[in-house]
């Protein structure tokens, strides 16, 4: 069982990778070095706080990007060119189908990721000429940012499974927005009166919470990250990515193919 | 068996007996490979208020081992649904099947029985080689034995040479022989094939054609479904037919088509039609220089002599056997007829 | 697993993690500092912010506005004594969009007045209210609202009379600003105008916490004219009888009143033996400036923004 989990994974990385997913590395790449070389006359204040900003809203932003045009057509590209058929004619449960795409779309952007978190600090030690202890947060922002990527994929994954790839990038894009403003709707739905405030609040529970998963301007002016807040912020993106899955897998158990 | 016990008299004779009746009749000692017991599928369509779309009655069909199992039909008569719905694919509304002895929703069995798929497309992104390796991992074929098995595949499809060519560059015979190559690939004793000649050169078929042979050879049982009949008529040792989501008929090749009328076909070169056919037979047809009549197998003397005397050239003498379209046209007509209650 | 038993599975799967999840939240947002929206404000500057809202500012605004509500409300709810970001916010709320009218408002409720009350900054609640004006000069209510902090807070009679003035010429201007500006004028009593001030607040706003601002505010005035009063009766009696009152009902006598004072709750004042006059329960009048009992210290307060 698990090994089919295993090799379905491995064969969704290789599908991105030879999708030249990975190419998206050297814009980055062009990107972070403009940005260090330019600032490069400024003081070093600002140097580190546009490097760390700059590199750490770029590695999340194309990390959406990629999980959600990668996501959305897990399922339905292949039930849409066939290509399921041979797989599920196969000892292949089609749960397993599901988890397994999931690790393989994660796998790519933690790879993906990992790249890219080199480039970030290698742009830092350009501008700063050094580390300081400080900058060990900078994992733990990019760790983070690894969780909300779990959570999109998952989601991705979930609007792919009953959706067409056009609405699925949409909802998928819209939770992102929604749900980086997590905080502000807890706020709203405590303001709102009646049956509103009630609404507001289901919203602003169900929405994935990446407010609490950003810390990157935190990070940038070099603050510490609790321990508590990294235990609790892992706990709920597994919890999330387990339930987004788990619907996942309940919509296509049951799902006619065409 | 309750032949043994009649008496000590008889038992030489029941001995007898149980053993021709063993040789003659190989259904004692071999299972249905496939089991469908009425496997039906009612889809409900349209967009605002849902009406029921019947794609398949009711189905109850045995496949026995080791045999080639034809399933005919026009296209849209529910050839796909049924196999859909044994692959798992789509969920019957009614009904159940067994597949080599298990429940067909068992996942084990898929290890035991392959897929070919119409029109098939695969991951256009890998090679021959690295596709086979793929759904030899999922298949659970031991890693050990994979390589081996792959390269004999690709050589018994002929893709041995493209085996490290990407897909998306594969021709419509070449992904057809690749996804011959993932059907066969774990050896699985029980194939199913949904059109497997569509889109193929006379060349293409004649190898699916020869693959298939090979397969009984290799004692596997074969379930293929298509609308060309002559496929049917050269491979098949039985045949389902169905149309509008209904079985018509089932019965083996032979017995379909042996209802050797008593008649004969003779040609001659006409366009003459001497008397003495013309009052043998009713049926003379005429095209160009040559006659076509058929008539009574008893008279086929009668008919040879009096061309002779005619000094009518003789060109053929053929007896007449229903063929396979005949007698697929022939249920189809008889159940327009019959039918009309069927949504 | 069949089908049947895999779609159980992934069910208690996901109502466990659903709820596991909104559970975590819970906690996560206890623990998280508010530091992040507040004290640490990364972008200040209202104009990279509108540049960065991508045309989103009223959105963004809105977004804003919520922020600055939370974080006073809950900074005053812990009986805080600053609000380094409140004008900040503000002025970003302003900034992504001028028009957003309850953002002025608050601001002259809440952002003038000295702490704990308010942010204690009246001079850029000023600016805050200009720039309101700015850009809705026919908003009646901002003129009174910028009339009201020079006013209350700057003790500028001269420039809040003008601006009264200024904003009753607006179309639709309500009446008593007309009234206001003539009362600026002519320095009538302090708690007159004040009392003017605040129902005149009470009865034009329509955000529920700014009418209790209000309402306090004229309890506040109303406790204090009364400890006014009563200390003049108490002063004239000792100078007509050479001590203190021994209680009300002496006072009430010497005054020829038939009942005594009850402050507006229904409690009656306290009479120390020092002739001082005390409210009874303090912490029940938020505003008030005499009557308070000596070294008293504010306890938690009983109402805090927003409602």
């Amino acid at each position: 069982m698990s090994a089919r989990i295993l090799y379905i994974a491995s064969n969704t990385f290789r599908e991105a990778v030879r999708d030249r997913v990975l190419y998206n590395l050297i814009a980055f790449a062009l990107l972070l070095s403009g940005a260090a070389i330019f600032v490069g006359q400024i003081s070093i204040e600002i140097e580190r706080l546009v490097v760390v900003n700059l590199g750490l809203t770029a590695v999340s932003l194309f990390g959406i990007v990629i999980a959600i045009f990668i996501g959305i057509g897990l399922v339905s590209k292949e039930i849409e060119k066939r290509t399921l058929y041979t797989v599920l004619s196969r000892p292949v449960r089609r749960w397993e189908f599901i988890v397994g795409k999931f690790f393989g779309l994660a796998g790519t952007l933690v790879v993906n990721t990992f790249f890219m978190a080199i480039g970030v600090f290698a742009a830092l030690l350009y501008v700063a000429h050094k580390f300081s202890k400080p900058d060990a947060f900078i994992l733990v922002a990019l760790y983070f940012i690894v969780l909300e990527f779990l959570i999109i994929c998952s989601l991705a994954l979930l609007f792919s499974s009953f959706s067409t790839p056009l609405l699925s990038a949409v909802f998928a894009f819209s939770l992102f927005v929604i749900g980086s403003f997590a905080d502000d709707l807890r706020a709203f739905a405590a303001l709102a009166p009646g049956v509103a405030r009630w609404f507001a609040t289901a919203a602003a529970y169900l929405v994935p919470n990446f407010s609490s998963l950003n810390v990157i301007s935190a990070v940038a002016h070099q603050q510490p990250v609790g321990l508590q807040l990294i235990l609790q912020n892992t706990l709920y993106a597994l919890f999330y990515t387990a339930m987004a899955l788990s619907g996942a897998v309940l919509i296509f158990e049951r799902r006619n193919l065409k | 068996m309750t032949l043994v016990t009649a008496g000590g008299v008889t038992a030489p004779f029941s001995l007898l007996i149980i053993i021709l009746g063993h040789t003659s009749s190989p259904l004692l000692d071999t299972m249905a490979a496939i089991e469908i017991l009425g496997l039906e599928k009612t889809y409900m369509v349209g967009f605002w208020r849902k009406r029921p779309k019947r794609a398949l009655l009711p189905l109850h069909l045995s496949v026995e081992e080791g045999e080639i199992f034809g399933f005919l039909g026009p296209n849209g008569a529910g050839k796909t649904t049924t196999l859909k719905m044994l692959m798992g694919l789509v969920f019957p509304t009614a009904g159940s099947a067994r597949i080599l002895g298990q429940e067909w929703t068992n996942p084990e069995v898929k290890a035991r029985i392959g897929f070919l798929p119409e029109q098939p497309y695969f991951y256009d992104y890998l090679t021959a080689r690295e596709l086979l390796d793929y759904y030899g991992q999922l298949s659970g074929v031991p890693a050990k034995d994979r390589k081996r098995r792959i390269e004999e595949v690709l050589d018994q499809v002929g893709l041995t040479d493209s085996k490290g060519i990407q897909l998306r560059k594969f021709s419509k015979g070449m992904l057809q022989r690749a996804g011959i190559a993932q059907a066969i690939l774990h050896n699985p004793k029980l194939i199913f094939f949904d059109e497997p000649m569509s889109g193929l050169d006379p060349l293409g078929r004649r190898e699916v054609r020869d693959l298939i042979e090979q397969l009984k050879l290799q004692g596997k049982t074969v379930f293929f479904s298509t609308h060309i009949l002559s496929d049917a008529e050269a491979l098949c040792d039985r045949v389902a037919i169905i149309h509008k989501g209904e079985l018509r008929g089932t019965g083996a090749i032979e017995e379909l088509t042996s209802s050797v009328q008593g008649k004969v076909e003779v040609v001659w070169q006409g366009p003459q039609i001497p008397a003495s056919m013309k009052a043998l037979s009713a049926e003379c047809h005429v095209s160009g220089e040559t006659v076509r009549a058929v008539i009574a197998e008893s008279q086929q003397d009668a008919a040879i002599d009096a061309l002779r005397r005619e000094r009518r050239r003789l060109i053929s003498v053929t007896p007449l056997r229903t063929s396979l379209e005949q007698y697929f046209v022939e249920k189809l007509q008889h159940s327009e007829t019959t039918a009309g209650t069927i949504a | 697993m069949t089908p049947r038993r895999t779609s159980i599975v992934a069910a208690a799967c996901l109502v466990v993690s659903l709820t596991a999840s909104i559970l975590l939240l819970h906690d996560i947002d206890a623990i998280r500092p508010r530091a992040t929206t507040e004290d640490v404000l990364y972008i200040s500057s209202p104009k990279i912010l509108k540049r960065a809202s991508l045309g989103f500012g009223g959105l963004m605004a809105c977004i804003y506005w919520t922020r600055a509500v939370q974080y006073f409300g809950h900074r005053h709810f812990l009986h805080s004594h600053t609000y380094h970001q409140l004008a900040p916010l503000l002025e970003i709320t302003a900034a992504l969009d001028p028009h957003l009218i309850p953002a002025y408002e608050f601001g002259a409720s809440f952002l003038a007045p000295a702490p704990p009350d308010g942010a204690g900054e009246p001079v850029r609640a000023v600016e805050l209210m200009k720039y309101g004006i700015q850009h809705n000069p026919d908003n009646w209510r901002l003129y009174y609202d910028l009339g009201f902090v020079y006013y209350t807070e700057l003790k500028d009679y001269k420039r809040a009379g003008a601006v009264f003035d200024l904003g009753s010429r607006v179309p639709n201007a309500h009446p008593f600003l007309k009234i206001l500006a003539a009362q600026m004028a002519e320095h009538a009593s302090e708690y007159t105008t004040a009392r003017m001030l605040w129902t005149a607040t009470y009865e034009s706003t329509g955000e529920s916490y700014i009418r209790k601002n209000a309402l306090e505010h004229l309890r506040a005035i109303r406790v204090d004219e009364d400890v006014t009063n009563l200390e003049a009766a108490v002063a004239r009696f000792e100078q007509a009888n050479g001590r203190v009152p021994a209680n009300l009902w002496e006072l009430a006598a010497a005054e020829h009143l038939t009942g005594f004072a009850v402050d507006p709750d229904g409690e009656p004042y306290d009479l120390t033996f020092d002739g001082r006059i005390q409210v009874a329960s303090p912490d029940n009048f938020p505003f008030i400036t005499k009557g308070l009992p000596p070294g008293y210290k504010p306890g938690r307060p009983k109402f805090h923004t927003p409602g």
